[in-house]
């Protein structure tokens, strides 16, 4: 009881600012080679289903092609739709010289020891782009998965959308059932050229043990569009980071949506950057954030530079649970008069008027507080494909059980 | 039937209701009138039982089970439905869904949606945005699908406009009759509203006390005519010898 008492005093006292420490060194940089797959059906069962869940369909049905990496290892990588490109990051370096002027260009390498580890012992990444004025039907689909336990992957990713072009990608990260510790990094660079549209979809499944480290950074040029969603609601040991957008071209839009759901033992310390360096440039940062126990810091930082600019920031943080701990920092910062930005930030627990509204209609206590997380956590505005709404919703639904 | 029997209600420390009681017989329906403050919500709010609404004394019952105490939701699967003077928004979570989740067998969403003048709003967060007549509509669509035995309409028509009101009233009349015996407690101001519901009784709450039960229609015009004030010095003998209370 005192020594209850005391923790949580510590804990009030010192929110978990910090980056968690990891020691690189504890993960094994090799793993066994895993063999191109023709055929992705031939992915087993447990793999599919992992892969499914974090979007990513083996069938391939409404897609426009497909990366997958295996620990280590491309094990399948192809487009199925004219003037999409895909391949590994490793083979466009040895395709394009250019490749030179997008690797290591809004990242840079020696931000911390995770890049550097990245930029040292780089296990290949996605390299997807769309070529100018191409618009692709269906997303393309890209699946990071680990699948030996206890290793270390370093993935550097480049998506392109060149002028003109309309590009949908949905990338998810995920490990086999029985993979429990691990590390990953990865390194991702967008370019939206001019007048082009990316709209990046992102699915983390990761697992109880599973340190993550992404570090990613978009470029966007006039009139581009931006649309970043994130979603992760499985356990993660760890997972920091704090994307950013720089709106270089007049016209521009970055618009980053994240749903983040802290299961007990999991530390999430995720933000979304957007630096608004032209005129019209307009963006829109909005956070949902769940805690179950576990620990939350839902950062967004606005960065006004010129005149006329329009940015909003939203944060809002539930607590389901009487554990956890949500801590949100906005942050505006306007350079130039003549900058817009606002930001709302709001962290609580369930409303109780809310949640008897919905009894008072018949429905229980657990009935009205899953409809309430499921609208609080409302993935609609994402415009995921169907299949992959199913999915999320199966996940949302399958937290809510844990909790209510 | 309702029989509530000398309730006294405390919200965040004050008492509000005071030693009510009154009954309300299957197949019949109450007009509750009285000043703005005199405690019509919170009666209602206590008798669906929410929970900032505590009950120092008395006994509420329905059918004649006690629900003093019960939850919210036991009460409203008992039969107990209400249409709130002001629900709270609920983001995230649309009108259809909730219609869906709470309906009853052969409800028509589409048909009903539109005869409320409500179809746009099918796909909206419940009161997110809506003006004082769409939360009455939107109100009375959800109680209308659930078809409660007995409903509590605090004050259906405050904020709706002319034209809207017959089509709150119709709707109104058509959840009472839907099954025999359903029961109603109407909170109103004006009685416009009895142009198309007709009470069978009705009651003046003051001041968290309740008087003058009796002619729903003799109590109104008395009020109109000479205020609350009045009917609570009077109170309301003449009436009175017409009720049973
Ligand atoms: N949440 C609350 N906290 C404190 N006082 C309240 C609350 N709700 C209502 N009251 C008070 O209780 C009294 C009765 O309110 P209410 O039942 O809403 O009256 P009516 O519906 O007749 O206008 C009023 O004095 C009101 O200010
Ligand atoms: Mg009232």
């Amino acid at each position: 009881m005192v020594h209850n008492m005391r923790r949580r005093k510590v804990k009030r006292e010192e929110p978990h600012l910090g980056a968690v420490k990891l020691n690189i060194k504890s993960y094994r940089s090799k793993s066994k080679d895993k063999p191109y797959l023709e055929d992705l059906k031939k992915v087993n069962a447990d793999q599919k289903r992992n892969m499914l869940s974090a979007g990513v369909d083996p069938s391939q049905r409404s897609r426009a092609g497909t990366y997958v990496q295996m620990d280590h290892s491309v094990v399948h990588s192809r487009s199925l739709f004219p003037g999409l490109e895909v391949m590994s990051t490793t083979e466009a370096i040895k395709r394009y010289e250019w490749v030179d002027n997008y690797i290591w260009k809004v990242v840079s390498a020696k931000a911390d020891e995770f890049t550097k580890e990245a930029l040292l012992k780089p296990h290949h990444g996605y390299f997807l782009r769309a070529l100018p004025g191409v618009k692709a039907t269906y997303p393309l689909q890209a699946c990071l998965f680990i699948s030996d336990d206890n290793i270390v992957q370093n993935v550097h990713n480049i998506i392109i959308a060149e002028e003109g072009a309309d590009l949908q990608v949905i990338t998810g990260c995920a490990t086999s059932s029985d993979v429990r510790r691990g590390l990953h990094i990865g390194i991702s660079e967008f370019y939206v050229k001019k007048n082009a549209k990316l709209t990046f979809t992102m699915i983390h499944n990761w697992a109880d043990e599973v340190a993550v480290r992404p570090r990613t950074a978009a470029v966007i040029e006039e009139g581009g569009k931006f649309l970043s969603n994130y979603i992760c609601l499985k356990p993660v040991k760890t997972l920091q980071m704090y994307p950013k957008a720089e709106l270089v071209g007049k016209n521009s839009l970055a618009i980053y949506n994240s749903v983040l759901f802290a299961h007990p033992g999991s530390h999430l310390d995720v933000g979304s950057r957007v630096i608004l360096k032209a005129e019209n440039a307009r963006a829109e940062v909005v956070a949902r954030a769940i805690s179950a126990g576990g620990d939350i810091i839902a950062r967004g930082h606005l960065r006004g530079e010129v005149a006329g600019i329009k940015a909003h920031l939203e944060c809002k943080g539930l607590m389901v649970t009487e554990k956890g701990h949500i801590h949100a920092i906005p942050e505006l910062e306007g350079l130039v008069e003549g900058v817009d930005m606002s930001h709302e930030a709001a962290v609580g627990k369930i409303a109780k008027d809310e949640i008897e509204y919905l009894m008072s209609r018949g429905l229980t206590k657990g009935e009205a507080q899953a409809a309430i997380v499921r609208g609080f956590l409302d993935t609609s505005i994402m415009g995921l494909p169907s299949s992959l709404q199913k999915e999320v919703d199966n996940a949302i639904a399958s937290c809510e059980k844990e909790v209510f | 039937m309702l029989k509530i029997e000398n309730l006294t209600v405390k919200i965040a420390g004050k008492e509000v209701i005071q030693d009510v009681s009154l009954t309300i017989e299957k197949g019949e329906t109450m007009a509750l009138l009285g000043p703005n403050g005199s405690g019509k919500t919170s009666l209602i709010m206590a008798i669906m039982g929410f929970s900032d609404y505590s009950i120092v004394k008395g006994d509420i019952y329905f059918n004649g089970k006690r629900i003093t105490g019960m939850d919210v939701d036991e009460r409203a699967r008992m039969g107990i439905g209400i249409m709130f003077q002001r629900p709270p928004t609920i983001t995230g979570v649309r009108v259809r869904q909730m219609i869906e989740l709470i309906k009853k067998e052969g409800f028509e969403i589409e048909k009903e949606a539109g005869n409320l003048k409500l179809k746009e709003f099918l796909s909206r967060d419940i009161n997110s945005g809506f003006s004082g007549g769409e939360i009455k509509r939107s109100e009375l669509i959800q109680l209308l699908a659930s078809s409660p035995q007995l409903s509590l309409f605090d004050e259906p028509e405050s904020g709706v406009d002319l034209e809207n009101i017959a089509l709150v009233g119709k709707v109104m009349d058509r959840i009472l009759k839907k099954d025999d015996g359903n029961m109603g407690l109407i909170i109103t101001h004006t009685g416009f509203i009895f142009d198309y519901v007709k009470p069978d009784k009705g009651c003046i709450l003051v001041g968290g006390r309740l008087h003058c039960v009796g002619d729903p229609m003799a109590i109104l015009k008395t009020v109109k005519k000479r205020g609350y004030e009045w009917c609570i010095t009077c109170e309301g003998e003449k009436l009175k010898g017409k009720s049973r209370t």
